[in-house]
C-alpha cells in the first residue's frame, strides 16, 4: 500500500484494499459460502414465449434419485407474493403533479402459473441433494404447453387486435410519460429545416461475469431467515422478501458477499423463491444460475426505438426537439419509468435545447423483462441525438465538431435549469461543468484536426478511417440516501459499515480514503464492510452511479462526528480543549504540551458505559457514529468521447483504432479507480456498439443463448482507452463528488456509429441502429453502392 | 438419468495430493470447488468461452468447466490458490494485477492469473499484441482490459527482475 505523506488521502492513487483477497482467490462470492447440508435447486424454464401451460406434473421428478421436492406456480400461489417492484412506488406525488406520467402495475410471480410470457420464465423448481440430481429431476417433469401468439416487437404489441398480454393493463402499454417545454409546434412550423429520423437501439444484456446466486437458511427456533445473494442492494432485497414472504424486516438478514460485477440492478424470481424453499423445506437451499439461464433473461437491457425530429437553422443550431420513443419492456415492466425517464431526462445531453416535447411508452412484449443496466436509458437517447447532430452537420456542410460547438450549453449559463423535473421530483439543473471546454480538451488531446487532415490521404490510399464524437451528461448520486456507521476500536482502528454494496467499484478503498481524511488516521487502519443488513438499519445500494456521492458523503460526515467525539472524550481526560488536541498513531495528544496524551484504549474505556465512564456531560457512551446522507437531488457528471475507427468495406468489420474520453466526475476520490470505471464502461459501450445483441426470432425464441452467439468484447477488440479529466466540484454534497460508474458506457455507441459513418463518407451511408455488426454494415455498404451505381446509370441515361 | 456411482479421484493440486469422490459426470471445476473446497476457481459460463475457470493441468491451461473430474485422475493441477501460499507475499502476477489495478470485481481474475502464468513462461517479455491475443480467451467485463495488459507487462518485468 502506498503510504506517502499527503495533504489528503482523497485524490491519491491508492492501491485497492480489496485486491489482497481477490488476487489470492480468497474472495468469498455467494456460491463460495458453505451452508452445511444445503440442498440444491434447479429451475425448469418455459421453452415457449407465450404459452398456456396445459399440464404440468412434477411427480415423476420426485421419483428421481436424490430429488427431495418439486414445486410449481400453483404450489406457490397464495404463499409467495409478487414482484411489483418500483411500479407505482417510485412516482412521488410531486413528480406526478409536474409531469404527465402513468405507471400501471403488472405483478410478477416467482414461478409462472397457468401461462408463460417469455422463453426462460420459471415454470417449476426441483430441490435435490446436488445440482446434478436437481437437473435430472427437471428432465423428468412432464409439461405440456399450448403456444399462443408471440409478440416480438413493441410496434406489433400496439397494433389493433394484438393480444393483450396482461388483462389488468387494458392494453400493452405498461407505462408512459410525456414532458414538454416551449412552443414546440410553432418552432417546427417556422424552422428553416427539420430532420426526421428513426433510431433503433437493440437489446443487449449486462453480462456480469458472475451469474446470479441465492442461498437461504431458515432458523426455525428463532424464526429467522438468512439469505446470501449476489445483489448490490441487500436492504432493498430484504424489503422485498419481507413483503413477498410475509416476514417482518427484523426477522430477515440479507448478506451480499463479494459480487462478480453487476452492471445493472434487478429483482428476480429466484430471490424470493429460494428463501421460500428454505422456509418450507426447513432446510438450507442454494441455487446458482448457469450461463444459459443468465442469457435467457438476466438483465436484458436497452431495446428502444426513437422517432426523433429536430428543427434547426441554416447554421446547424437546434431550435426544437420532438421525440417519441418506445421501450420494449419485455413481458413485465418491473422498473416503472426508471429507464424511460432517464432516457427523456438525458436525451438533450450537453446541448442547449429549451423547446422540446418528449414522450415515451414502455410496451410489453413476449421477451424477457428488461432491467436498468449501466447507463440505464442514457445510451439510447445519446445515440439518437448525437447521430442526428452528425446528420445535421452533413446537411449544413459543417464539421461534426462545429455543429457541437454551436449547440453546447455555454459555461457561463451554469448552473442551468433544464425545464423539467428530474425523476426524484426536484427541478432538473445541470449543477456545474464546462462542456465547450470539455469538447476542446478532448479534440485537442485526440489530435482531431490532424486526423481530419490525414483522412483525405488515407481515403486516397483506399483506407476507410473515420472519427466520431459523442457527449453525455449523467444525473448521478441518486437518492434517497445511503448511510454509514464509523466505529473506533481500542487499538485505534476504524471500522466503517455502509449500506452501499460494491461489486467492483473499490469502495473498500475509496471510502477508507474519505474516512482517513475526515478522521485523521491512515487508510490502512480503516476497514470498510458492507452488504449485511444486520450491520446497518437502513441502506439503499450500489447502482445509478450513486455510492461515492451518497455513501462517500455519509462516511465523511460520520467520520467527522466521530473525530469530534473522540477529541471531546480525550479533552475530558487531558483537561484540554478539543481544539488543542490532535489525533496521532497511538491516541490523542496535545498540540502544545509535550508528552500530554491519551491512548486509544484509554479513550475507548472512558467512552464505555459504566462506573469507569468519563464522558463529557451530554455525550452518550460509545465510539460509533451512524449517519445517513440525503442528497437534495442528483449532481450532473458529464463526458465527451472521441473515437476513430477503420472499416473494412469488404468484411464489414470495424476496428476501433483509438478511443479517448474527457470526463467530469467532480472530486475524484481515487483517480486510478475512476479511470478503471471509465475504461470498463467504454469497453462495455464498444460491445454495445459493435458486438452485443440479444436476438429473438419471430416466435420470440432466443437466438443468442451462448457466448458463441452473444459476443462480448475481449482484449483483442478493445483498444487502449485514453482518459482525461475535468474536475468541477459538485456543491450538492460536502465533498464535491459526482458519480462515474456509468458514463463510460453511455457514449460509445454514438461515437463509434458517427466514426463509422465518417469513415464511409464517400459511400454516404447512414447508421441509425446498433449493434452495428458486420452483416448490418455490409448491407448498408451494398445499398450505398447500389444507389451510387443507380445514380451513375441515371446520369448516363440522361 | 446418467448418474452412476461416485468414483474416487486422486490428483495433485498445488503440490499436494488430494482424494475425493465424484460421479463420472461431475466437471473438474465442480470437483475442485465442492469436493476439495478450492473456491478460488470460478464458474463463469460452463461452455468454455469466458475463461473464469482456467487452471493449469500439467503446466498447460485448461478450462476446468470443460473437463470431467475423472479425466484429471493422476494429473498435476495448479489453481490460483497455488500461486502464493496464504502467509507468503503475493506472486509477481498477483502483485502486478493489484499494483496496476488490473481487477475490479475480481471474479474473472483467477482465470486471468493462470493464463498469464502460462503466457509468461512461454514468453517472458510479451508484446502488447501478444498479450492481447493470448488473453482473448478470458473475458473481463469490468476493466476494459487496458490495466490487465499493463499488469501483464509489469508482471513480466517483476519476473525478469526476480530471475536476474
Amino acid at each position: 500500500m502506498t503510504t506517502t505523506a499527503a495533504d489528503t488521502w482523497v485524490g491519491q492513487r491508492l492501491r485497492r484494499k480489496e485486491d489482497a483477497r481477490l488476487v489470492r482467490g480468497a474472495g468469498r462470492f455467494t456460491p463460495d459460502v458453505v451452508v452445511p447440508g444445503a440442498l440444491h435447486a434447479a429451475v425448469l424454464r418455459s421453452p415457449f414465449a407465450h404459452a398456456e401451460i396445459t399440464s404440468l406434473d412434477v411427480a415423476p421428478a420426485l421419483r428421481v434419485e436424490g430429488v427431495v421436492a418439486a414445486f410449481t406456480g400453483a404450489d406457490l400461489a397464495g404463499r409467495v407474493g409478487t414482484f411489483v417492484e418500483a411500479a407505482g412506488k417510485e412516482i412521488t406525488p410531486q413528480l406526478q403533479a409536474l409531469v404527465d406520467v402513468e405507471v400501471k402495475s403488472c405483478p410478477l410471480s416467482p414461478i409462472a402459473h397457468g401461462r408463460t410470457l417469455w422463453v426462460g420464465q420459471p415454470v417449476a423448481v426441483v430441490v435435490a441433494r446436488d445440482r446434478y440430481a436437481a437437473e435430472d429431476g427437471l428432465e423428468a417433469i412432464e409439461a405440456d404447453y399450448e403456444p399462443l401468439e408471440a409478440i416480438p416487437d413493441p410496434e406489433l404489441a400496439l397494433r389493433d387486435g394484438a393480444p393483450v398480454l396482461h388483462e389488468e393493463l387494458g392494453d400493452n402499454v405498461a407505462a408512459r410519460l410525456a414532458m414538454a417545454s416551449g412552443d414546440v409546434d410553432a418552432a417546427f412550423a417556422h424552422a428553416p429545416h427539420v430532420l426526421r429520423e428513426r433510431f433503433t437501439f437493440g437489446r443487449s444484456a449486462g453480462n456480469a461475469m458472475e451469474t446470479r446466486s441465492v442461498q437461504a437458511s431458515w432458523d426455525e427456533g428463532r424464526d429467522e431467515l438468512t439469505v446470501w445473494i449476489t445483489s448490490p442492494r441487500p436492504h432493498l432485497i430484504r424489503t422485498n422478501l419481507s413483503e413477498m414472504l410475509g416476514l417482518p424486516l427484523e426477522r430477515i438478514r440479507v448478506i451480499a458477499p463479494d459480487i462478480g460485477g453487476s452492471f445493472g440492478t434487478g429483482l428476480f424470481g429466484e430471490d424470493a423463491l429460494i428463501p421460500y424453499l428454505a422456509m418450507t423445506l426447513r432446510h438450507p437451499v442454494r441455487w446458482t444460475e448457469d450461463r444459459q439461464e443468465a442469457l435467457l433473461g438476466t438483465r436484458h437491457c436497452r431495446d428502444q426505438v426513437h422517432d426523433l425530429e429536430l428543427a434547426y437553422d441554416d447554421d446547424g443550431r437546434i431550435l426544437a426537439l420532438r421525440d417519441s420513443f418506445l421501450v420494449d419492456a419485455g413481458a413485465y415492466n418491473l422498473y416503472a419509468v426508471t429507464v424511460s425517464y432517464n432516457t427523456a431526462a438525458h436525451l438533450r445531453g450537453q446541448y442547449a435545447i429549451d423547446t422540446f416535447s418528449i414522450e415515451g411508452r414502455n410496451v410489453v412484449t413476449t421477451k424477457a423483462p428488461v432491467a436498468p443496466v449501466r447507463g440505464a436509458g442514457r445510451p439510447e437517447g445519446v445515440f439518437a441525438l448525437d447521430r442526428a447532430l452528425d446528420l445535421i452537420a452533413a446537411e449544413c456542410g459543417l464539421d461534426p465538431a462545429d455543429v457541437r460547438r454551436r449547440n453546447l450549453i455555454p459555461a457561463e449559463e451554469m448552473p442551468r435549469p433544464m425545464g423539467m423535473p428530474y425523476r426524484d421530483g426536484a427541478e432538473m439543473v445541470y449543477d456545474s461543468g464546462d462542456y465547450p471546454a470539455q469538447l476542446e480538451q478532448a479534440l485537442e488531446a485526440f489530435g482531431y484536426d490532424e486526423l481530419r487532415a490525414r483522412q483525405a490521404e488515407w481515403r486516397a490510399a483506399g483506407r476507410y478511417v473515420g472519427v466520431g464524437i459523442s457527449s453525455y451528461v449523467e444525473g448521478s448520486g441518486f437518492g434517497p440516501y445511503d448511510g454509514a456507521i464509523v466505529r473506533l476500536d481500542q487499538r485505534g482502528n476504524l471500522h466503517v459499515v455502509t449500506g452501499a454494496k460494491p461489486h467492483g467499484q473499490g469502495l473498500e478503498t475509496t471510502l477508507a480514503q474519505v474516512c482517513a481524511d475526515e478522521f485523521g488516521l491512515p487508510p490502512e487502519r480503516i476497514t470498510v464492510t458492507s452488504g449485511d443488513t444486520s450491520l446497518l438499519q437502513f441502506g439503499v445500494g450500489t447502482f445509478a452511479s450513486r455510492s461515492a456521492v451518497t455513501a462517500g458523503s455519509a462516511v465523511g460526515i460520520a467520520s467527522q462526528r466521530l473525530r469530534d467525539k473522540v477529541l471531546a472524550v480525550a479533552g475530558e481526560l487531558l483537561e484540554a480543549s478539543p481544539a488543542d488536541l490532535v489525533i496521532g498513531d497511538e491516541g490523542v495528544a496535545s498540540r502544545d504540551v509535550a508528552d500530554h496524551s491519551v491512548t486509544f484504549a484509554e479513550i475507548h474505556s472512558a467512552a464505555a458505559p459504566g462506573p469507569k465512564s468519563r464522558l463529557p456531560a451530554g455525550l452518550e457512551p460509545g465510539l460509533a457514529v451512524e449517519y445517513y446522507f440525503v442528497p437534495p437531488t442528483v449532481t450532473f457528471a458529464s463526458g465527451t468521447h472521441v473515437a476513430s475507427v477503420e472499416v473494412d468495406p469488404e468484411t464489414g468489420f470495424v476496428r476501433v483504432l483509438r478511443y479517448l474520453t474527457v470526463d467530469d466526475c467532480g472530486r475524484m476520490l481515487n483517480p486510478t479507480i475512476v479511470e478503471g470505471q471509465i475504461q470498463g464502461g467504454v469497453a462495455h459501450g464498444i460491445g454495445t456498439a459493435l458486438f452485443e445483441g440479444v436476438l429473438y426470432d419471430e416466435d420470440c425464441q432466443l437466438l443468442t443463448g451462448s457466448y458463441m452467439d452473444y459476443l462480448l468484447p475481449t482484449s483483442a477488440e478493445v483498444p487502449p482507452i485514453e482518459v482525461g479529466h475535468q474536475e468541477y466540484l459538485s456543491d450538492l454534497n460536502p465533498f464535491g463528488i459526482k458519480g462515474c460508474g456509468e458514463g463510460g458506457a453511455v457514449s460509445p455507441p454514438a461515437a463509434i456509429a458517427n466514426a463509422v459513418v465518417d469513415a464511409l463518407r464517400p459511400l454516404r451511408i447512414n447508421v441509425n441502429r446498433v449493434p452495428l455488426g458486420p452483416e448490418t454494415l455490409l448491407d448498408l455498404i451494398a445499398q450505398a453502392r447500389a444507389l451510387e451505381g443507380g445514380e451513375r446509370r441515371e446520369e448516363v441515361a440522361s | 438419468m446418467i448418474a452412476t456411482a461416485p468414483r474416487e479421484v486422486v490428483l495433485r493440486v498445488n503440490g499436494v495430493e488430494h482424494r475425493g469422490f465424484a460421479e463420472p459426470r461431475v466437471t473438474l471445476v465442480d470437483f475442485l470447488r465442492d469436493e476439495l473446497g478450492l473456491t478460488g476457481t470460478h464458474v463463469g459460463c460452463e461452455h468454455g468461452v469466458c475463461g473464469a475457470c482456467t487452471i493449469l493441468l500439467d503446466g498447460r491451461t485448461v478450462r476446468s468447466c470443460l473437463m470431467l473430474a475423472v479425466q484429471a485422475e493422476g494429473h498435476e493441477l495448479r489453481t490460483v490458490e497455488g500461486l502464493a501460499p496464504a502467509d507468503e507475499p503475493l506472486h509477481p502476477i498477483q502483485e502486478a494485477f493489484s499494483e496496476k489495478h488490473g481487477l475490479q470485481c475480481g471474479f474473472c481474475t483467477p482465470g486471468f492469473l493462470m493464463s498469464v502464468e502460462e503466457l509468461l513462461r512461454d514468453d517472458p517479455d510479451p508484446s502488447e499484441e501478444t498479450i492481447r491475443s493470448r488473453l482473448s480467451g478470458n473475458i473481463c467485463r469490468c476493466t476494459g482490459y487496458q490495466n490487465i495488459v499493463e499488469a501483464v507487462r509489469y508482471a513480466a518485468e517483476l519476473t525478469r527482475e526476480a530471475a536476474a
